[in-house]
């Protein structure tokens, strides 16, 4: 008997819609968030993902609202990303009803902001979004990418992680950039480095294509969780399915 | 109407709580606050908390603190995470903190290795000890949504206990008291029950 290892859909909304794209481009509007997550719910997802992949200024009202009526119906861990640069964002999400809060590019280019808010909100509500690219120069070895993936930082992804755990995250959602909606399965490697070095839950993310990746990410990569989109989206499997499938290959999960 | 005070002290997912409640109550009136006379003329009290247990019992003023223990010893109340954990006598969180002693048990720090992460976080099971009217149409070994990095490994009002690496209590009843390490309103079909439960529990 164990924590059970967790599948977490991930709505990636813009303008209060969910869409999907394939390495960002070729977005197609997959529905309604508060619907999407009532059924993700319904089906036994064990936490949902919400990323505002717009947040601009003008759309943080709808965000707030969206947040505000998936939290107010689905009884599960939700985390929202997407924008969040101030405490003050922190603070209004999670009083619209997120549970945690995702930090992506505002904890690169401000560390302490990742210390200030573990201290204020708790680490349990801090997730540390880390976009991953490979260096093309040196094998086994990543850098950071921030603003989606067009910005590359230099920092190291191992040293990244040991550090922003120092700062108080509770938990680290690791998306490989090079596998974002390849369908090509998770970037194990990365995932496995990752999650053997820091002592805080890795969500594993980018690159699922069907159900066999979400059981390697947890076997072979050694992810707590495991993030997929488009998967579930479009409804090539469900929840239950992929839950089926992990608990058959040995897994834990929750029924 | 049978009123539930969720206790507001600055701390704590009150909201969720609230919702929650709200989703499986009939008749009750959920109300979140902080007066002490509403906290009086309340018939059941939720007591949430979450961060760090320093804050949380810095948070909780004199006065406040006051009526709410005064509260407690005659009313059915419901203590969620670190709501619980400042129940119990005391907890090594912050360079050791002081609890309210209403519940027997100290909280320590959950130990991680290369397979126990910590915090605790995720859904796990939890194991029943006794019964209790609040686990009524609840499986034993269901699962619940932990979120934690401290929890108390013993104590002699333990209701049901979870493993995370070791056995720790994940929750306790003592008289009108219930406390639960985990967190029903993020625990599903499981979590809304017992919320059922606690709005249909007379002590």
């Amino acid at each position: 008997m164990s924590v059970a290892k967790r599948i977490i859909p991930c709505l990636d909304v813009d303008k209060g819609r969910v869409v999907k794209g394939v390495n960002f481009l070729n977005i197609r509007d997959a529905g309604d968030p508060v619907e999407i997550a009532k059924r993700y719910d319904t089906e036994g997802a064990d936490e949902i993902t919400m990323l505002d992949i717009t947040a601009s200024h003008e759309t943080r009202d709808t965000t707030y609202k969206t947040v505000e009526s998936i939290a107010s119906q689905v009884f599960i861990p939700l985390t929202v990303g997407g924008g969040v640069r101030k405490i003050e964002d922190i603070k209004k999400l999670l009083r619209s009803g997120a549970d945690k809060v995702s930090i992506n590019t505002s904890a690169v280019e401000n560390p302490s902001f990742v210390k200030e808010a573990a201290d204020k909100f708790g680490s349990q509500c801090i997730v540390v979004a880390v976009d991953a690219k490979a260096k093309t120069d040196k094998e086994n070895s990543w850098e950071v990418v921030t603003y989606g993936g067009r910005k590359r930082t230099s920092i190291d992804v191992l040293e990244w992680t040991e550090q922003v755990t120092e700062y108080g995250a509770g938990e680290i959602l690791l998306t490989s950039m090079d596998r974002d909606g390849t369908k090509e399965g998770f970037d194990n490697n990365l995932v496995s480095k990752v999650s053997s070095g820091i002592s805080i839950p890795v969500i594993a993310s980018g690159g699922v294509g069907n159900l066999d990746h979400l059981i390697d990410g947890v076997k072979i990569g050694g992810a707590e969780a495991v993030l997929a989109a488009s998967i579930f989206h479009f409804s090539e499997f469900s929840i239950k399915e992929a839950k089926e499938a992990m608990k058959a290959s040995g897994i834990t999960v929750r029924f | 109407m049978t009123q539930i005070a969720v206790i507001d002290y600055g701390m704590g997912n009150l909201h969720s709580v609230s919702k929650a409640l709200e989703a499986v109550s009939q008749k009750e009136s959920i109300v979140i606050t902080s007066d002490q006379e509403v906290i009086k003329t309340s018939d059941k009290l939720v007591f949430p908390g979450v961060g760090a247990i320093k804050d949380c019992m810095e948070a909780f003023s004199n006065d406040l603190k006051e009526t709410v223990l005064e509260e407690v010893k005659k009313k059915p109340t419901l203590a969620i995470c670190v709501g619980m954990q400042m129940l119990l006598e005391s907890s090594e969180e912050n360079g050791g903190v002081e609890g309210l002693g209403l519940l027997n048990g100290k909280v320590c720090k959950i130990q991680s290795n290369k397979d126990i992460k910590v915090p605790h976080m995720g859904w796990n099971q939890v194991n029943y000890l006794k019964e209790h009217f609040l686990l009524k149409n609840i499986i034993d070994c269901s699962y619940f949504y932990f979120v934690h990095s401290y929890c108390c490994p013993s104590s002699k009002d333990a209701l049901t206990e979870t493993i995370h690496g070791e056995k720790f209590v994940s929750s306790f009843a003592k008289d009108n008291i219930f406390a639960v390490q985990f967190h029903p309103e993020k625990s599903q079909s499981a979590g809304l029950q017992l919320y059922k439960n606690f709005l249909d529990w007379s002590v």
